[in-house]
């Protein structure tokens, strides 16, 4: 005990300064540079209004990833709890008050940016659930109430992510969440007879989508069943991507996303843009990129003493592995199209704060590593 | 210690199933790297036409037709630079300030300005909106000037058809001007090259040709985005131009015609008589075909409509007249073929024949006296054709006259609007008006009157056909590569016994000799009807039969008044024909000259020859040398 106290205390700015994971640090700086070249292309090929914006909010996030990478570990275990307590504050309040675009209530006018606090969530979840299982013996893990605890943990914010209605962003919360219980310990068994019952009650679930997400699962199932409709998405991002080829149309070349064929191209469908211009090389090397990114954070979630930075890392890395493979599924017709981002690459402040944070988190887990929490 | 262990195997337990989870993750992005190869790599090429099937759109724009020119590759009918003007009504901030804007600088009905703007709302914004089709010269300088503050008005130059002698051809190349439904309907070939703003055949030439004139669209690529927007173009592929045609026409010879015809209702026709080619064919009166191609203004239109001349009937074609005694070569050659007669066989005119209680005139009414076959066709004596038609029977007449052409089409594959005419026999009376055939009859189609309907194309090729010496030909207004010259007919034809093409429509040659002398005494010999107009210069000189058709039965008052043709009602007055060849010598070309309600064949329809045919054996050698432009223009 003496002496991880005087660890602690003898770290200084400087020594925090060397620990950081450059390898990481370096990533997410080249995919933040890469997404700007990006988001410059669906701009036309001009610095409008979503370059700058984007690249305002890179400058800002990142320098709050780096101040949150030196605030001890510690504090982020302390205040797990009151973090999702506000989320779900502002969950509510979203409810009552959001701003309300496209049909669906997500956003928080702050003035300055419009907050979704559901992307927070996704992370929020993850902290929260890292610190329950931290103080979780191993024995303890599957009574009932260690369950029914955690699973009211992830089953209420998805409940009101899904009224908003937001059926993307709630299966990240639940994904991000189940996977903590699943690092947890959380007998194998039971993951497998949810799972069947899950399947068994899909159909129960289908029934009760709202009419545009039921739409979406069968023009998944069919896209060409209504081309100029619900399909449009699917197949034009097809399109786009196919047509890329091995080298790509070039920078600024797109012309599916250049004439306005893919929808949403700032922000779901920004890989379809990215993919139509840089082919299928440059799409390796972006999966390489995240990989990178991914491998650095569990390589931290090893080397972290605490189970609290543990399981934070190793969630984090399974949340970001999965927005990544839900978005790239979808914009490749693997999945139906469920609204997700691609984390920093994709337009929007909220999931751009979320993940930056995250990747805070985590460069702070590195920094503090030695740091055991009790 | 406990807990030590406890967190050493919690620990255990994250890293192991972190393990799993990252063996999950490999396959899941495997799955991911196989469909973009599948994409981006397998079906590259699908997705890649599948791209630019979105983005490049193909814009048609009308073809340009082929010339039509006549038979000295003079345009007949050709295509012009028009100036237009269209608006882009995208980039118009007020249209209806800019509508009344072009208003007033091109002083615009207000029914053309309503109909713009329901035309307008037809449109994409981004689609040109055509204001004006066709703009004069000052309208287009006009607007130039006033460009500056007409925000997305378009001054354009395109190509529109154009016939550069207006009147004188319409009625054989029709005219052109925009498609209707049943024009699509009916043509592939419009369908498939539609676009707005096509022309296509109404009429004529220009109708029956169409699929050779139309050409093929340019055709402009765009890029164009998710709208349909074009956003630039890409390429410019330039259609091919319809093919050139050439007519059997002159010009000159066409010009004259109408010049002979002004103010008359009626037609020329003139054929070559070993070829066929139609060197001259013109209804009267005509109309300017380019009227039509703007579409047509009411009060124009309504003016040709309601022209008491019937304008809109191509009367060489269409036009059904009594051939009257132009039909009498026929009647005495088909009596001297059947050996009822001999040329001197004669008869004695007292004026007027009586049979069944019915009398029948002569047009002289103290008579001719005793005439022969040559007399009688030189005087046109009525009553010797009387009685040689009683004597040959009608059946016998219709053999003769169905070989030289009267009452079948001419040109029938090229003239939609062609009649055939009838000759009548007893058949053709039991069966269409199912009564039996009576003498009397007979005797007035001896004189081609009655039930004989013909056609003056019909007359002039029956006259060329005698010309050329009883050779049946085949007429054509285009001409063609393979086509033997004149100088190669008549070799054919004189050296019968080679195997040739030329059917001959005679039994005994003289005959055709006879019925040519007898035309010739007719225009050249004192008391021939048609003596006044004769050229006594051999290298004009012609032959020919005048005729002059009844339009109503004439009363006996009236043949008591004796009236003068000005005297009586334009409506009651006769039709005046004219068939020649010429020249007499060595012939080359034959004409039928009709003029509507003209009076007697004599003293309206002959002059005309005269003028005719000076010019035509002037311009004969000219064509002669021609021969070979075909070559350049095919």
């Amino acid at each position: 005990m003496f002496q991880h106290r005087r660890l602690n205390s003898e770290i200084t700015f400087f020594q925090k300064i060397k620990q950081l994971d450059y390898i990481l640090l370096i990533s997410i700086l080249l995919l933040s540079s890469l997404s700007l070249f990006v988001m410059y292309s669906t701009d036309g090929g001009e610095i409008l209004y979503h370059t700058k914006s984007h690249f305002i909010k890179i400058i800002v996030f990142f320098i709050m990833m780096l101040l949150v990478s030196f605030i001890n570990i510690k504090l982020w275990h302390v205040s797990a709890y009151v973090f999702y307590a506000i989320i779900i504050g502002l969950l509510i309040w979203v409810s009552f008050f959001g701003i309300s675009v496209s049909g669906s209530q997500r956003w928080l006018d702050l003035y300055l940016i419009a907050l979704q606090p559901s992307e927070l969530m996704k992370i929020t979840i993850i902290l929260c659930l890292a610190k329950y299982y931290h103080r979780l013996k191993t024995e303890d893990v599957n009574n009932f109430t260690t369950i029914f605890v955690p699973l009211t943990l992830i089953i209420l914010p998805m409940i009101l992510v899904l009224s908003q209605p937001d059926l993307g962003t709630s299966i990240l919360i639940a994904l991000s969440g189940l996977v903590i219980l699943w690092l947890g310990g959380v007998k194998i068994k039971y993951f497998f007879y949810s799972f069947i019952s899950f399947l068994i009650s899909l159909p129960f679930i289908i029934s009760f989508l709202k009419p545009y997400q039921k739409l979406r699962v069968l023009t998944f199932l069919d896209p060409d069943r209504d081309p100029l409709g619900a399909g449009y998405q699917i197949i034009q991002s097809k399109i786009a991507i196919g047509s890329g080829g091995f080298y790509g149309k070039g920078f600024l070349k797109g012309t599916q996303s250049y004439l306005d064929f893919l929808p949403e191209k700032h922000t779901d469908f920004i890989f379809t843009l990215f993919s139509e211009e840089f082919g299928f090389i440059g799409s390796i090397l972006l999966l390489l990129i995240y990989s990178i990114i991914i491998f650095r954070i569990i390589r931290i979630g090893f080397i972290s003493r605490s189970s609290f930075a543990k399981l934070f890392c190793f969630g984090f890395a399974f949340a970001i592995f999965v927005y990544i493979a839900v978005n790239l599924s979808m914009v490749l017709g693997l999945l139906p199209i469920v609204g997700s981002p691609l984390p920093i690459m994709s337009y929007g402040g909220s999931s751009m704060l979320a993940t930056m944070i995250g990747f805070g988190i985590v460069m702070s887990a590195k920094v503090h590593h030695n740091q055991s929490i009790a | 210690m406990i807990r030590g262990n406890s967190s050493i195997r919690k620990s255990d337990i994250m890293n192991r199933r972190m393990f799993i989870i990252g063996a999950a993750k490999l396959v899941v992005f495997s799955v991911l790297i196989g469909r973009l190869f599948s994409l981006q790599i397998n079906d590259n090429k699908k997705y890649l036409t599948l791209s630019d099937k979105n983005r490049i759109r193909e814009w048609k724009l009308p073809p340009t037709r082929g010339n039509i020119v006549d038979y000295f590759g003079n345009v007949v009918a050709g295509n012009l630079k028009v100036y237009q003007l269209h608006v882009i009504p995208e980039q118009v901030e007020n249209f209806n300030y800019l509508i009344s804007r072009l208003q007033t600088i091109l002083k615009l009905s207000n029914k053309r300005v309503e109909k713009i703007k329901k035309n307008k709302a037809k449109l994409k914004p981004w689609e040109s909106l055509v204001v004006s089709e066709n703009l004069t010269w000052s309208e287009f300088l006009m607007i130039n000037n006033y460009l500056y503050e007409l925000v997305g008005v378009k001054p354009i130059m395109t190509i529109s058809r154009n016939y550069p002698f207006d009147e004188i051809y319409t009625h054989v190349l029709g005219y052109v001007s925009q498609p209707n439904e049943e024009d699509i309907l009916q043509n592939e070939i419009i369908k498939d090259r539609f676009v707005p703003g096509i022309k296509v055949g109404k009429l004529g030439l220009e109708k029956t040709l169409e699929n050779d004139l139309i050409g093929t669209n340019d055709i402009q690529r765009y890029e164009v985005n998710a709208y349909g927007k074009r956003i630039n173009q890409l390429e410019f592929q330039k259609g091919q131009q319809g093919s050139k045609v050439r007519l059997t026409l002159d010009t000159e010879i066409q010009k004259l015609c109408a010049d002979l015809l002004k103010n008359k209702a009626g037609s020329i026709s003139v054929m070559d008589i070993y070829t066929g080619e139609i060197i001259a064919m013109y209804s009267s009166p005509s109309y300017n075909p380019n009227l039509f191609l703007f579409g047509i203004g009411q009060d124009e239109w309504q003016l040709i409509r309601n022209n008491p001349l019937k304008p809109l009937i191509n009367k060489t074609l269409s036009g059904l007249y009594s051939p009257g005694s132009t039909i009498k070569p026929i009647v005495a050659l088909s009596a001297l073929e059947n050996k009822i007669v001999d040329p001197d066989f004669k008869v004695q005119c007292k004026g007027k024949i009586e049979l069944y209680e019915q009398t029948f005139h002569c047009w002289k009414e103290k008579g001719h006296g005793y005439v022969n076959l040559k007399e009688a066709m030189k005087q046109s004596c009525d009553c010797y054709f009387y009685e040689v038609a009683r004597k040959l029977g009608v059946d016998r007449l219709k053999i003769t006259a169905d070989k030289f052409g009267l009452g079948k089409k001419v040109l029938g594959e090229y003239f939609e609007n062609e009649k055939s005419g009838q000759f009548p026999n007893t058949n053709w009376k039991l069966n269409n008006l199912g009564k039996g055939w009576v003498l009397g009859e007979t005797l007035i189609t001896g004189i081609g009157q009655g039930y004989t309907q013909t056609t003056p194309i019909q007359l002039c090729l029956m006259t060329a056909q005698i010309a050329n010496g009883g050779y049946k030909i085949k007429p054509k207004i285009l001409t063609d590569d393979n086509q033997l010259s004149s100088e190669q007919v008549k070799d054919l034809i004189k050296d019968n016994n080679s195997i040739n093409s030329y059917v001959s429509l005679f039994k005994d040659p003289r005959n055709i000799k006879i019925i040519k002398q007898a035309m010739f005494s007719s225009t050249n010999e004192i008391r021939g009807t048609s003596y006044k107009s004769r050229i006594d210069n051999p290298k004009y000189q012609f032959a020919g039969k005048t005729g002059t058709a009844q339009v109503k039965r004439i009363s006996k008052r009236e043949r008591e008044l004796d009236l003068k043709t000005s005297e009586i009602p334009y409506k009651d007055r006769d039709h005046a024909l004219y068939i020649a060849f010429g020249p007499y010598k060595n012939p080359d070309y034959a004409l039928s000259i009709i003029v509507e309600h003209g009076g007697s064949g004599s003293t309206t329809a002959a002059p005309m020859a005269t003028k005719l045919f000076r010019l035509i054996v002037d311009r004969h050698q000219l064509r002669k040398q021609n021969i070979n432009v075909k070559k350049t223009y095919t």
